[in-house]
């Protein structure tokens, strides 16, 4: 049996970071408390399975994500995942007039992204279904390669990429829907946006 | 369903005709995410660099996808722990250990 004060030691570190995945992937702070708990100890009691060198936080990620799938998986509905086959690349920036010849301004782009309310991301990030989800969150949010994100969910290479591809259009697509709501944009009719500048925008929360 | 038999490419499938004018813009946009992944190697990635320097459209879409990336970076990390939860999995921990 590993050393408590080691793993605690090295280990703890990487617990801001895992709760953070933890909310997304349960989307409550009462779940995500319990399922970062178990993940500790069930890594400390697998600790000495790990091999020193290796990468600790991977192996974090891995305990986590399998601790999510066998405990949290049967509570939810399997979410249609083939609508996002049919979702265009670079979507948002498509909708933006990117890409296609009449397009928007730079400035008015980057107001786009500003005007999100970091309740919007999180939300179109946990509408996403559960494996494009996690492996968005490990790439775009922790940072992870491929290979590492392949190790930790233990898929083929292509797989990650795939599922990295469709999530991302995904989350797109969610975030164009806040933003036409919200009258953030102009229609796809190519209509201009309305009051951009002078339209009151929530912050964060 | 399975998503999981056929490997993508790496970064999207870009359509000829669909965007940009050349064949070094569609070839730059399929690279995108390979490129803000750090996946490429390094000779491609030097290339694409210099397809951005000349190519004002893909430099903002990469720009763009970038930017995009920090944002859901940034709202996707919780800015606290909950009270307590450190202590109680530290406790969870030392009680597992004394089992022992």
């Amino acid at each position: 049996m590993a050393d408590p004060t080691t793993f605690a030691a090295e280990a703890m570190e990487h617990m801001p970071a895992l709760y953070s995945a933890a909310m997304r992937m349960t989307r409550n702070p009462a779940d995500a408390e319990d399922l970062v708990q178990e993940t500790y100890l069930r890594a400390y009691r697998g600790f000495s399975g790990f091999r020193e060198g290796t990468n600790l936080k991977a192996w974090l990620y891995r305990i986590l994500t399998n601790t999510y799938i066998n405990r949290y998986r049967a509570k939810q509905r399997r979410p249609d995942e083939t609508h996002l086959d049919d979702i265009e690349d670079f979507y948002l920036y498509r909708r933006l007039g990117g890409l296609e010849g009449a397009r928007a301004t730079r400035s008015a782009e980057d107001e786009l992204l500003d005007q999100f309310s970091e309740a919007e991301v999180k939300e179109a990030v946990e509408a996403l279904p559960e494996q494009f989800r996690i492996a968005v969150l490990l790439a775009d949010v922790e940072g992870f390669s491929y290979k590492e994100i392949a190790e930790i969910l233990d898929v083929p290479i292509g797989t990650v990429m795939s599922r990295l591809h469709r999530g991302r259009k995904g989350l797109q697509k969610r975030l164009y829907e806040f933003a036409t709501d919200r009258r953030m944009i102009g229609d796809p009719a190519g209509n201009p946006p309305e009051g951009v500048e002078q339209e009151e925008v929530p912050t964060s929360g | 369903m399975d998503d999981d038999t056929n490997a993508e490419p790496l970064g999207p499938r870009v359509d000829p005709g669909d965007l940009a004018p050349g064949d070094e813009c569609r070839k730059s946009l399929s690279q995108l995410y390979g490129f803000l992944d750090g996946e490429l190697t390094l000779e491609r990635r030097r290339l694409v660099l210099l397809h951005l320097d000349r190519c004002h459209g893909c430099e903002e879409a990469y720009d763009f996808e970038a930017e995009l990336r920090v944002v859901v970076s940034t709202c996707c990390k919780e800015k606290k722990l909950p009270p307590g939860l450190r202590d109680r999995v530290a406790q969870a921990l030392r009680d597992l250990s004394d089992e022992h």
